[in-house]
């Protein structure tokens, strides 16, 4: 495990689990799972002394850098605690930690892969998270890679497991399994068409919760939506993988796709103007808030799915998502920026990509 | 503060759990909480308030003595698991296990663990309790500068503690 990460790297590329490929990436953008485990021998964060926070990340700590799988060697181990608060918004971000843990305090940390397809947050809500993320709906490749990593570290890692109520978390919502399947899906169409009450209503019958994504204090939305097994304790893992993957995202990209379809038919020419506005104002605009830029992309990869527009590629939009946020733009302009200058810069970033250029010649 | 979705003041304050983003907490007026916690499709954290709700409509007497109820490994009480939503310690589940029931069955709709388990079980769960009263023992002498007494407790933990397993013979860890 190297014991540090290059950020101002990081920030130029996105992980590999946002390249937009694979199963029904048109409408999915990501599937990521998780285990909530615990060391046995603590107590759980919430009554963790400084000193057992500290000695969970050394343990942690050196227990995975006794693990001579090739999956550690790539690994980046990351002391969160004195990293820049920029630092700890890129990794955010890039959903390779929570909220919650870059906004915490005390000794707490994050190992994770140089592509990002997985990371363990060391001292969240519990001692260990363990996620893994990949592009489009993938829950069978998702799971193989969750579970060994799981099965390694607990090789070297004495989890709290209870014979009735399974692995124990802070939280009795995720006792259990401890796992949480989560698809990421793009749904415009069904914001257009006002059908996404019915949607969250037919979830609601079967375990499973469907949230809007970005829609930090503000109405906006981007379209994105996260859908993700409600229940932990009582049902194998391989059931609520189905349940999310075969029964419930299927169901809604179904949902999605005649909306789609519907649009295309009924409002072909409507739904092109929209597109074709949202590129005009990324293309011009010379500052714009980050939210009014999620909302404007989410458009163009509606149009571009939909073959209304050829150009961009998806790929340029996807790596637009990500580094039009705060930190990111930061992280690549190379310093800290305030609002206005980011809104500023923001557009400039917006203007050079969309016309075909890449990072090197952004200035 | 007013509500989120309108300009009444907010009087509810309710925490949601949210991935990947972490607990937020909504600020809502009475009509929007009470639209929001009616919702079906009830988020994990408002199945949690309403079945703490449930206990709470119990007598007085009843709730007061529950909410007194301490863990005797991490010490924390019922009262503080209520209002965080977040337990102490793994103990606590054996230790309220009674009292979580009714919780569990709002939230998973079951209360028996069914899927993966760990290959391994080193130590039983008494020594493992044991280790989590010492290390709250630990920082009770560090806080009243008893360093002798934090230091001898300090090397009855790390005696009790799981041993590195030999990276190269995995195997061995299985005992
Ligand atoms: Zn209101
Ligand atoms: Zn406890």
């Amino acid at each position: 495990m190297k014991r540090d990460a290059d950020f101002d790297e990081l920030a130029r590329y996105s992980g590999e689990w946002m390249r937009g490929e694979g199963p029904e990436s048109d409408i999915v953008i990501s599937t990521r799972i998780r285990l909530a485990r615990n060391l046995a021998d603590f107590p759980f964060i919430r009554r963790c002394s400084d000193e057992d926070r500290l000695s969970i990340e050394r343990t942690v700590r050196a227990r995975m850098e006794s693990l001579t799988d090739s999956h550690w060697k790539s690994a980046h181990y990351v002391d969160l605690e004195p990293l820049s608060e920029i630092d700890r918004q890129l990794l955010v971000e890039r959903q390779l930690i929570s909220r919650e843990i870059a906004e915490s305090d005390g000794s707490r940390a994050v190992a994770f892969d140089a592509t990002e397809g997985y990371s363990v947050m060391v001292n969240e809500e519990d001692h260990l998270r363990i996620q893994v993320m990949k592009s489009g709906l993938d829950i069978k490749n998702t799971w193989e890679q969750v579970n060994r990593i799981d099965d390694m570290l607990e090789e070297v890692i004495l989890y709290a497991f209870h014979p009735r109520y399974g692995y124990l978390t802070a939280c009795p919502t995720n006792v259990g399994t401890g796992l949480r399947v989560s698809v990421m899906l793009h749904l415009p169409a069904l914001v257009i068409t006002e059908q996404m009450d019915r949607v969250f209503r037919s979830m609601q019958r079967i375990n499973v919760t469907v949230r809007g994504l970005y829609g930090e204090g503000s109405q906006y939305t981007g379209d994105f939506y996260q859908v993700s097994n409600q229940v932990t304790l009582g049902h194998s893992e391989a059931d609520l993988l189905a349940l999310v993957g075969d029964e419930v995202a299927p169901r809604i990209i179904e949902y999605e796709r005649k909306a789609r379809q519907a649009l295309l038919k009924n409002n072909r020419d409507d739904l092109h103007d929209e597109v074709s506005r949202a590129m005009g104002i990324l293309s011009t605009a010379r500052k714009i808030s980050s939210e009014e830029t999620m909302h404007h992309l989410s458009k163009i990869r509606l149009g571009i799915s939909m073959g209304l527009i050829e150009q961009p590629d998806v790929k340029v939009i996807n790596q637009l998502f990500l580094q039009t946020q705060s930190a990111h733009l930061q992280k690549l302009q190379g310093r800290a920026l305030g609002t206005a200058e980011r809104h500023a810069r923001r557009a400039s970033f917006l203007q050079h990509h969309l016309a075909g250029k890449d990072d090197a010649t952004w200035n | 503060m007013k509500c989120q979705f309108c300009e009444k003041p907010a009087t509810f304050h309710i925490t949601e759990l949210t991935e990947p983003v972490g607990p937020q907490v909504m600020h809502l007026c009475e009509e929007h909480a009470k639209g929001f916690l009616n919702k079906e499709a009830s988020p994990p954290m408002t199945a949690i308030a309403s079945a703490l709700a449930k206990q709470l409509g119990q007598s007085g007497d009843v709730l007061e003595e529950l909410d007194q109820k301490e863990c005797p490994v991490c010490g924390i009480s019922f009262f503080e698991f209520r209002n965080s939503g977040r337990l102490g310690c793994p103990y606590d589940y054996t230790h309220f296990e009674s009292d979580l029931r009714p919780l569990l069955v709002n939230v998973h709709d079951k209360t028996e663990h069914v899927g993966k388990k760990p290959t391994r079980s080193a130590g039983t769960a008494d020594s493992l309790a044991k280790m989590i009263g010492l290390r709250r023992e630990m920082e009770e002498a560090i806080e009243r500068e008893d360093y002798e007494r934090a230091s001898e407790i300090r090397d009855e933990i790390k005696a009790m503690e799981d041993p590195i397993a030999p990276p190269s013979t995995p195997s061995d860890t299985q005992s």
